[in-house]
């Protein structure tokens, strides 16, 4: 905590040990409290009181200093929300790119201020929408997108250099990144002007969410290839979005999620000084994406540990000068694993929480989810109310009003302290084994993330964990809500767009931009220009990532014993 | 389709056999093999890892077949391990179309006497739908272990054991 003198902290000691025996003993013999123990949602022991005694070693300007500075726990900017509020910026995208085009206008319309695109999974892994792998899945999770022509729709009247747009495309983000810089192109728009982030995280794909499709190696070759092509044609890009989010949805604890994320970014930092990269250039260009869950304290404490934890690492060991590489900026989601199918309304007030932790956390975007997305994607009435809850906390709540409002609180600066030391321990067993991709390759992270969605689902099942509605306070009537429903006529039309687009297209330059892909391929040179060029040609994603894989191989999972 | 189409079983992760290994709890009359599958291309399996270990936990031997495969492979792996039960996990939405089609290569192997259930992300129209398709059950988040080992025990002792 913040250091006190020598002598106040031992005149607080003498007093927190009378109050102890004055006051606490004799409530305690009278009325117990709730539990013997009590922890965290990441398991950590709550005391009843935290006091200035909980100083751990460091002192005001050493562990917060101020927001703009080195090192970051207040926030990376002097005013934060005083000067300008977070991005609200709701994830949004299903069916065909018509359809998602017209949520998109809706969301914008409702005072969103920045897009976030969903893709489907065959996009995502790179399956043309008519590929037998496709099959069942074509604008299920977020819109199928197979050609520039799809792109062009999804962004038709939307103009590029006023909006910021986030794409959640990790395997195949070269082709969609290159697809959204040929759009803006057709706008008028040049790449120099785009912004917005390319989540282009494929580490945490083998970790959690498995929509990898080539192996380690190459996949961090076309990061890598897209970090030094952004330098230099999209500089206001972010050009990847290292993300905690989907370690946390897949179980981990809050202190796992920085850990395992911040080992990531120590992953690509050392790939791209390897490709050649000069730290500095690349590094203001990364940014970060974590969930917020509903234990309002961890959660708020784990963004300013995140923060500190990083900008040791980009300026201690890695030696970035800039302090625009030390700051570790990101987007929050509210947790969907937190959502509960049973009593679906109460999943607005746990979005509404997880919201104000991000908020206070410091987040520099935000996505709330729909309260009927344990059971569907939202519909747009539930992703209109979520984007209000951002709206109250904006405007109603007063936590906007002042910088960084929890520092100071001893309960809270524990939590950070402790959660950056959980979170180093874990970058170092990681570096211990080799770094990311050899802990991936043993299975680590995947096994530590196991066992903690095991323990926390079993204290679920057992009541130690309540959630409400689900293992107490049941209700038994059942609860309807209106539920988005999927066109099921949506595979067929795309795959029939496909065709279409098939006759309609140059194939004699699809080939020749395919086969220059392949060529480069077996290079060192950087992928970003010949896959530019084929998506100009109206080359598929599913036809771009066929050659691909024939020249890097197809990624397998693979299981370890512990 | 691909090579990827032929089945190679996974090597079921260490970290999931109970300490002891296979021995059945007091109250288990018979221990059952249950295969849990990830059809399509969702990588979410947190549900299924979960629903794997504790069927285990409960006496079963289990074996997971990993994220992204395909209903052939499934059911290939299904009639090859020669299972009991088949668990199906899904959160991407494509229940209807994959749970119905691993349904039809098990008639068509005439395997169908293996008892399907299932879980995931699934609104109550579609519950009932794949019931009426002939899925035994469908068990939503939130389902407590305990009752998703004893509905499933007490499915599979409803039918004649092989």
């Amino acid at each position: 905590m913040l250091k006190a003198d020598a002598s106040v902290n031992s005149t607080v000691s003498s007093a927190v040990a009378a109050w102890e025996a004055d006051v606490l003993a004799g409530t305690l013999a009278k009325t117990p409290e709730r539990a013997s123990s009590f922890v965290t949602a990441g398991d950590a022991p709550v005391e009843r009181l935290y006091t200035p005694t909980d100083d751990a070693a460091g002192d005001y300007l050493e562990k917060l200093g101020f927001p703009g500075e080195y090192p970051f726990t207040r926030g990376v900017q002097p005013t934060m929300y005083r000067g300008r509020l977070w991005t609200m910026r709701q994830y949004a995208g299903f069916a065909t790119a018509e359809e998602s085009n017209r949520r998109y206008r809706f969301l914008l319309a409702q005072g969103g201020t920045g897009l976030s695109v969903a893709f489907d999974l065959p996009t995502q892994i790179g399956y043309d929408s008519d590929a037998p792998e496709a099959c069942g899945e074509v604008g299920r999770v977020g819109v199928a997108i197979d050609s520039l022509a799809d792109m062009e729709t999804l962004f038709d009247s939307i103009p590029l250099d006023k909006v910021s747009t986030s794409m959640t495309i990790n395997a195949t983000s070269s082709i969609l990144l290159a697809m959204y810089i040929a759009v803006a192109e057709r706008q008028g728009v040049p790449a120099a002007k785009l912004t917005g982030t390319l989540q282009n995280d494929i580490l945490k794909e083998y970790i959690a969410r498995g929509t990898y499709r080539f192996p380690p190696g190459p996949s961090l070759r076309l990061t890598s290839d897209i970090f030094a092509y952004c330098t230099r044609n999209v500089p206001k890009f972010n050009t990847i979005s290292i993300s905690g989010y989907h370690i946390r949805e897949a179980g981990s604890t809050a202190a796992q999620e920085v850990g395992f994320t911040l080992a990531d970014a120590v992953c690509y930092v050392e790939t791209a000084i390897r490709a050649g990269l000069a730290i500095d250039d690349f590094a203001p260009r990364l940014a970060f994406f974590f969930a917020a869950h509903t234990d309002l304290f961890e959660e708020a404490a784990k963004f300013r540990a995140a923060r500190r934890l990083y900008a040791r690492i980009m300026r201690e060991r890695f030696g970035a000068k800039d302090p625009r590489s030390w700051m570790l900026r990101f987007h929050t989601q509210t947790g969907g694993v937190t959502l509960t199918a049973q009593q679906p309304e109460n999943n607005v007030v746990r979005v509404a929480l997880q919201a104000l932790a991000a908020v206070l956390g410091g987040t520099q975007s935000l996505h709330t989810n729909g309260k009927d997305e344990a059971l569907a994607l939202p519909t747009e009435a539930a992703a209109q109310l979520a984007l209000r809850t951002q709206q109250v906390i904006a405007c109603e709540s007063g936590v906007a009003s002042t910088v960084d409002p929890l520092a100071g609180s001893y309960y809270v600066e524990q939590l950070t302290d402790r959660i950056q030391r959980e979170a180093e321990a874990y970058i170092a067993a990681i570096d211990g084994m080799g770094g990311m991709v050899a802990a991936i390759e043993q299975g680590y992270p995947q096994r530590e993330i196991e066992r903690s969605a095991y323990a926390f689902n079993r204290a679920v099942d057992d009541g130690t964990r309540q959630i409400v509605g689900v293992n107490c306070f049941q209700s038994s009537e059942g609860e309807s809500i209106p539920l988005f429903r999927h066109d099921e006529e949506t595979g067929r039309r795309q795959a029939a767009r496909l065709t279409d687009l098939r006759s309609r297209r140059d194939n004699t330059a699809v080939d020749a931009a395919l086969h220059d892909i392949a060529a480069t391929a077996r290079t060192s040179e950087n992928l970003m220009p010949a896959i530019l060029t084929a998506v100009r040609a109206y080359a598929t994603v599913g036809e771009i990532c066929t050659v691909l894989a024939a020249e890097f191989g197809e990624y397998a999972e693979s299981f370890h014993s512990a | 389709m691909s090579e990827k189409s032929s089945y190679t079983p996974n090597e079921v992760p260490e970290f999931w056999l109970p300490a002891g290994g296979y021995d059945p709890a007091p109250s288990l009359t018979k221990r059952r093999r249950i295969l849990i599958g990830k059809p399509g291309l969702d990588g979410h399996d947190r549900g299924a890892k979960y629903v794997a270990q504790i069927l285990r936990d409960a006496g079963h031997e289990v074996i997971y077949t990993g994220i992204r495969r395909t209903p052939e492979q499934i059911v290939a792996a299904a009639v090859q391990e020669d299972v009991d039960a088949i668990g199906l996990s899904l959160l991407s939405g494509s229940h209807n179309v994959l749970f119905a089609r691993v349904f039809e290569l098990l008639k068509a192997r005439q395997a169908d006497d293996i008892l399907l259930f299932g879980g995931g992300v699934i609104p109550a129209d579609d519950v009932d739908r794949l019931l009426a398709l002939g899925v035994k059950a469908i068990f939503t988040p939130g389902t407590p272990a305990a009752e998703i080992i004893s509905r499933v025990e007490q499915m599979l002792g409803e039918r004649a054991c092989p």
